[in-house]
């Protein structure tokens, strides 16, 4: 079987998951694609998955309350392993990308780690993923009875539902005990669309000035426009904007259809987080910052006057 | 408590990359220390100074002889030794962690560093397959450390936010920005760090083999449009990007 381990929150099953299936169905390894929901009060997940998957294999066990990685890495290498799986298809998540390399090993099996692409060359299978900052695409291969795969949120179309839902089974676990106790929690709070979701983002960095210019144009914009809101490091660095709002090599990956750079000036660590986005937009004053190498359409003016015309002018015509 | 930290050598993040027959060519490319790997070393001696019981700090590099100038920035940083693995074969992450994890093992190691993200491989394995390896709980991403007898306290990034944690030593630890700002070898301690130990060592004892292999390599660069607006009349120019937005992007409703 290919076993998709589900990502879901607050009930739901994430994007992530559909992203996931369509991944297994295109990598041509062997086996009903099959979703595995780790979780507790996971009814609801479950019945969901059933429309996508040939089978579903539920866990809903108070030990799954929270996640934890050795617990999670424990879980999918025990059904991995019952189930024969000839691959296993994790979540590119911060989670996913935590627990998934404890499973190859726990499997002995060959990892490609946040993949853009699978297909399968023979017996091998083959993955694209980005190296050296996201500037090169890179192919690799493995070959072995079990592959271990992590997969980029974003890079693989949502799966449509099957022609029937699948079977659910329950299935009994041994679990080791967490050791890592979480002992509080601050959950990022925002209005706004996830931004690792949003098809919009817009983005402020140092250019934009101050912390009250951020507010004013950079939230300001998105939610005239109902986009995400992003942040440079040096902005995050500064103590501008919390880290949550981050973009690029430390902070988040984004594919957005427009990514709207505001006072960023583009350095590479920037660029490998949101270089993907289908339209690149830049407003800078420097008509020399590299960001204008990389963006679609560039203004080269003060964001403190052009921002305000464009909300402006978009709420005028809406 | 020993403690092993682990740097690796990347190109630096500005210095251009250059594609040659399928691979990536690092012929005369900037190489510096891994900035994530960075974070890992300032830690160890930043535990060591806060007064966590730290016996020793040794750096660990893995890959071919020019490894050994990260090993000289860490020593000179302040680490006690460095341990070089030399080879000239290609690891992936996986398969290193089978390395480092013996390495630990020989050494005595309670707590291991090592960067959270690779600048070069873009992965975030080496930290978790470690872990795995030895049996030891880890800490991803984590913001802040502190080490109080066996356990280890901090915070650290997750999915959906940040959180605060107890776990209890041996462990592996990945590094990131926020964690520390790592120091600048001073020109005493770079001399002195010329007299340190650097022990050489071969890859063949460790059974490390590589189960990815890189079939091909290529930079894709996105064709852009850059297409500019002039700036100088904000209300035409906000018009015309909407319009863009909206009627050839078709981004915006």
């Amino acid at each position: 079987m290919i076993l998709i381990v589900a990502e879901h929150a607050g009930g739901k099953l994430a994007k992530s998951t559909l992203e996931m299936v369509s991944a297994a169905r295109e990598s041509g390894r062997e086996g009903p694609v099959t979703v595995l929901v780790l979780g507790q009060g996971t009814a609801d997940v479950a019945n969901d998955a059933a429309k996508y998957a040939d089978q579903v294999l539920v866990a809903d066990l108070p030990q799954l309350a929270t996640y934890n990685a050795e617990v999670w890495a424990a879980a999918t290498a025990q059904i991995a392993q019952e189930g024969e799986a000839s691959t296993v298809v994790i979540g590119g998540s911060r989670s996913g990308r935590e627990y998934a390399p404890r499973v190859a090993v726990k499997l002995d099996a060959p990892y490609l780690e946040d993949v853009i692409r699978l297909s399968a060359n023979g017996n091998a299978l083959q993955a694209q993923r980005y190296t050296y900052l996201a500037r090169v695409t890179e192919t690799v291969e493995a070959e072995a009875p079990v592959i271990v795969v992590t997969v980029k949120p974003g890079s693989f179309a949502p799966a449509a539902p099957a022609a029937a839902a699948g079977e659910q089974y329950d299935v009994e676990l041994d679990l080791p005990a967490p050791r890592v106790e979480v002992t509080g929690k601050s959950v990022e709070k925002s209005s706004r669309v996830a931004l690792t979701e949003a098809d919009v983002i817009v983005t402020g960095g140092r250019g934009v000035g101050s912390p009250e210019n951020f507010a004013t144009y950079v939230e300001g914009l998105a939610d005239r426009i109902g986009a995400g809101v992003g942040a440079t490091r040096a902005v995050v660095d500064a103590g501008w904007r919390p880290y949550a709002e981050q973009v690029g090599q430390t902070g988040k990956t984004v594919q957005p259809k427009a990514y709207v750079a505001l006072g960023v000036s583009g350095a590479v660590q920037h660029l490998s987080g949101m270089g993907k986005s289908k339209y690149i937009i830049a407003i800078n004053k420097d008509a020399e910052a590299p960001i204008f190498k990389v963006a679609d359409y560039g203004i080269v003016g003060d964001v403190n006057q052009i921002v305000p015309a464009l909300i402006e002018a978009a709420g005028k015509s809406q | 408590m020993k403690i092993l930290t682990l740097v690796r050598q990347v190109p630096d993040a500005e210095a251009r990359v250059k594609i040659n027959a399928q691979n990536v060519d690092l012929e005369g490319a900037t190489l510096v220390i891994d900035g994530m790997d960075e974070y890992g070393v300032e830690e160890a001696l930043r535990l060591r100074e806060g007064g966590a019981n730290v016996e020793e700090i040794v750096a660990l590099a893995v890959g071919p002889k020019r490894v050994e100038d990260a090993l000289r920035t860490a020593l000179a940083m302040g680490v006690d030794r460095a341990i070089h693995v030399e080879t000239d074969q290609a690891l992936d992450p996986v398969a290193l962690s089978r390395v480092v994890a013996q390495v630990a093992q020989s050494e005595g190691a309670g707590l291991i560093l090592v960067g959270g993200q690779e600048a070069d491989w873009d992965s975030q394995a080496l930290g978790a397959a470690t872990a795995e390896r030895l049996g030891w709980p880890q800490l991803t991403w984590t913001n802040e450390l502190a080490v109080e007898g066996d356990t280890l306290t901090g915070r650290h990034d997750v999915d959906d936010g940040n959180e605060s944690f107890r776990a209890p030593l041996p462990a592996v630890v990945t590094t990131q920005q926020g964690l520390n700002e790592p120091r600048y070898p001073t020109l005493p301690n770079i001399m002195k760090a010329k007299k340190k130990e650097l022990r050489k060592e071969d890859l063949g004892q460790y059974g490390a083999q590589p189960l990815v292999r890189v079939v091909n390599s290529e930079i894709q660069t996105r064709a852009r449009l850059n297409r500019m607006i002039d700036g100088k009349d904000p209300q035409a120019a906000a018009e015309q990007l909407l319009d863009l937005l909206r009627n050839e992007a078709k981004v915006l409703a």
